[in-house]
């Protein structure tokens, strides 16, 4: 090689882009070992170890698909469990999106305190999954709880809310709408953010309320929309301390979430290879339902500057 | 658009007589462009009102029982306010003993110990690799982006089991340590976030400190850092709260009491005190989401400015 200026600038080995790059590669070399050691190495072999029986004791065997087989076929816990998955997700997460979208768009409105009424509806996002379980299985308790004992004053009866297997799981739904803060927030954010100048153009065509929330407001809104939806799926899937901590995946098993299921196999049974298959079946869940909504996106989000 | 700018005043007298025809009560009741309308005003605040008193409900549920004495629990109809109350129930359930088991200022200190390191960390190593994404080119640079990325998709179930091996392997179950050590290599989402924030730093800043001859990772340490508080503010306070309650991690790792978490302690709490001294559930549920919510009123900005960098375009 030649030690002439000119070809030194030639000579990737020596350029800035080569030291830039090494450097680059150094910084985040850390999030590099950790893919491989905590996250690519385990989903592979989460992959592997779904094709074997393995319950820790005796060294794995070879099982093919029984697992896949035996959870469409035998494990009817199985199907029960992805039921009322479905079921949360289904119902959690538009109801949660609309009262999200709500409660945001109260607090952009000209009123006063803002700030007294945000903390009170982000409060609870902060509260962790096993103590807002905790406060809600004390709200629900049948004799001396404050939902039934409240409705007794304006003359309801009470209910069993977490042991009648027709209202557990909607009773947990509420619970899981205490929890809106952070999408609301994110609303929140978009909507202050948004052009004034659209408002004032549908004002000068006089255009009313209603429509300048669905021809302006909500179209402006769908990037945010989309993204709380996309991460609201995401984390509803993956419940697990409000059934573990509320119910324990009863009464009857109407409260079985995927989640709960894949635990107690793996930890309760110690069904490794099991367990494993089914953690599979849910990221396929997942993974399939986040490329449908991005495969959707383009149809129904509305992206400033151009598509994305 | 017809309306520019500098012809403000105009326009704005010009409606102010377009709505002076309808009377003046029927402006206060319905408004106008520029002011809102009584009616309206008052269902914004009915409607407030009544999300707010439903979002603190628990709150209150929580705190009217942990200041109960145990027979005003069991009461009926409740005792909607506690009398005596009784404050000494929040030391209680934080010093009680049930048998063999710790004391609750064990578990809390286990909590703290995580959720320090959880914090430390996090900033750290997502903050490095961030400012790479956002600072440095390199070769594979968009690929290993969408990589970091497309990891938000991945459950915690799916590299569940093999990282639980990976533990038992190395004689770490039972301690901390599993805990601890997988966030030193970055995290996902703050990495996202982080790059996100250092891509509005001007670039003039770190090109003329280059060109002074400073390396990387003094420009990294001594501009990028230092400018970037408000949101390493955000990035710590969202790690401490998700450290404070993380519940499954813990739960798969740690077997014997002494190790316990709070978030672990609290989910037991009936089992180990058969029978539930409610009183004393909640306040042991108080004392432990206590932290976060002190966390949440001094850095409402922090939370607030975290969520809005992510700048949901980009």
């Amino acid at each position: 090689m030649s030690t002439t200026g000119i070809t030194d600038q030639n000579s990737f080995w020596h350029s800035r882009r080569f030291r830039d790059a090494l450097v680059a590669y150094m910084f985040i070399l850390p999030w590099v070992i950790g893919f491989v050691v905590f996250t690519g190495g385990p989903i592979v072999a989460s992959f592997v170890l779904s094709f074997f029986r393995w319950k820790m004791i005796a060294p794995p065997r070879f099982y093919g698909l029984t697992h896949y087989i035996n959870m469409l076929t035998t494990d009817e816990l199985f199907r029960t469990s992805i039921w009322v998955t479905f079921k949360f997700v289904l119902i959690s997460v538009p109801i949660g999106q609309v009262l999200a979208l709500g409660l945001a768009l109260l607090l952009n409105q000209r009123i006063r305190m803002v700030g007294f009424w945000r903390s009170a509806f982000y409060l609870p996002a902060v509260v962790s999954g096993v103590a807002g379980s905790v406060i809600w299985v004390w709200m629900y308790h049948t004799e001396l709880g404050i939902v039934n004992n409240g409705l007794l004053l304006v003359g309801i009866e009470g209910r069993n809310w977490l042991f009648d297997k027709e209202l557990v799981l909607g009773s947990l739904i509420v619970k899981s709408l205490w929890n809106v803060g952070i999408p609301m927030v994110i609303y929140l954010a978009a909507l202050q953010g948004m052009p004034q100048q659209l408002y004032e153009a549908a004002d000068i065509d006089g255009a009313a309320e209603v429509s300048k929330f669905f021809a302006v407001t909500l179209p402006m809104l769908s990037p945010a929309i989309f993204f709380n939806v996309v991460m609201g799926i995401i984390a509803a899937i993956q419940t697990f301390a409000e059934p573990y901590v509320m119910t324990g995946g009863g009464p009857d098993n109407a409260t079985l979430f995927l989640g709960l299921h894949l635990y107690q196999n793996a930890f309760h049974y110690l069904k490794m290879g099991y367990a494993s298959a089914m953690a599979w079946i849910m990221f396929l869940l997942i993974f399939a339902l986040t490329v449908v909504q991005f495969g959707l996106a383009g149809r129904w989000v509305y992206y400033e500057g151009g598509a994305r | 658009m017809v309306v520019s700018n500098n012809a403000a005043p105009s326009t704005e007298s010009m409606a102010r007589r377009q709505f002076a025809q309808p009377s003046r009560v029927r402006t206060a009741l319905l408004g106008n462009r520029f002011q809102t309308g009584l009616l309206r005003l008052f269902l914004i605040y009915v409607l407030l009102l009544a999300a707010a008193f439903l979002f603190l409900l628990p709150f209150y549920w929580m705190l009217n029982t942990a200041l109960k004495v145990p027979n005003q629990v069991f009461a009926l109809p409740p005792v909607w306010f506690p009398k005596p109350v009784m404050w000494s129930n929040f030391l209680t359930a934080f010093t009680i003993q049930y048998e063999t088991d710790p004391p609750v200022y064990n578990y809390a200190l286990n909590t703290v110990i995580v959720s320090f390191n959880g914090v430390i960390s996090t900033l750290f190593s997502s903050a490095l690799v961030a400012y790479a994404f956002a600072r440095l080119e390199f070769p594979g640079k968009n690929v290993v982006f969408l990589g970091i990325l497309s990891t938000l998709m991945i459950p915690f179930a799916v590299v569940m089991v093999p990282q639980f091996i990976i533990w038992k392997e190395l004689g770490w179950l039972d301690t901390l340590w599993p805990l601890m050590v997988p966030h030193w290599f970055g995290s996902a989402w703050n990495i996202f976030l982080l790059r996100q924030f250092f891509m509005t730093i001007p670039r003039e800043y770190d090109e003329a400190a280059y060109l002074d001859g400073a390396s990387r990772w003094l420009i990294f340490v001594r501009i990028i850092l230092p400018l970037s508080k408000p949101a390493l503010a955000a990035v710590a306070v969202f790690a401490f709260v998700f450290f404070w309650n993380d519940f499954l991690g813990p739960l798969i790792i740690l077997s014997t009491p002494e190790n316990f978490t709070l978030t672990l302690f609290l989910a037991n709490f009936s089992v180990a005190y058969r029978g539930t001294p409610w009183h004393l559930y909640m306040a042991a549920a108080l004392i432990i989401i206590l932290p976060c919510l002190i966390l949440f009123f001094f850095s409402q900005n922090a939370f607030l400015k975290g969520i809005t960098v992510t700048d949901l375009k980009g």
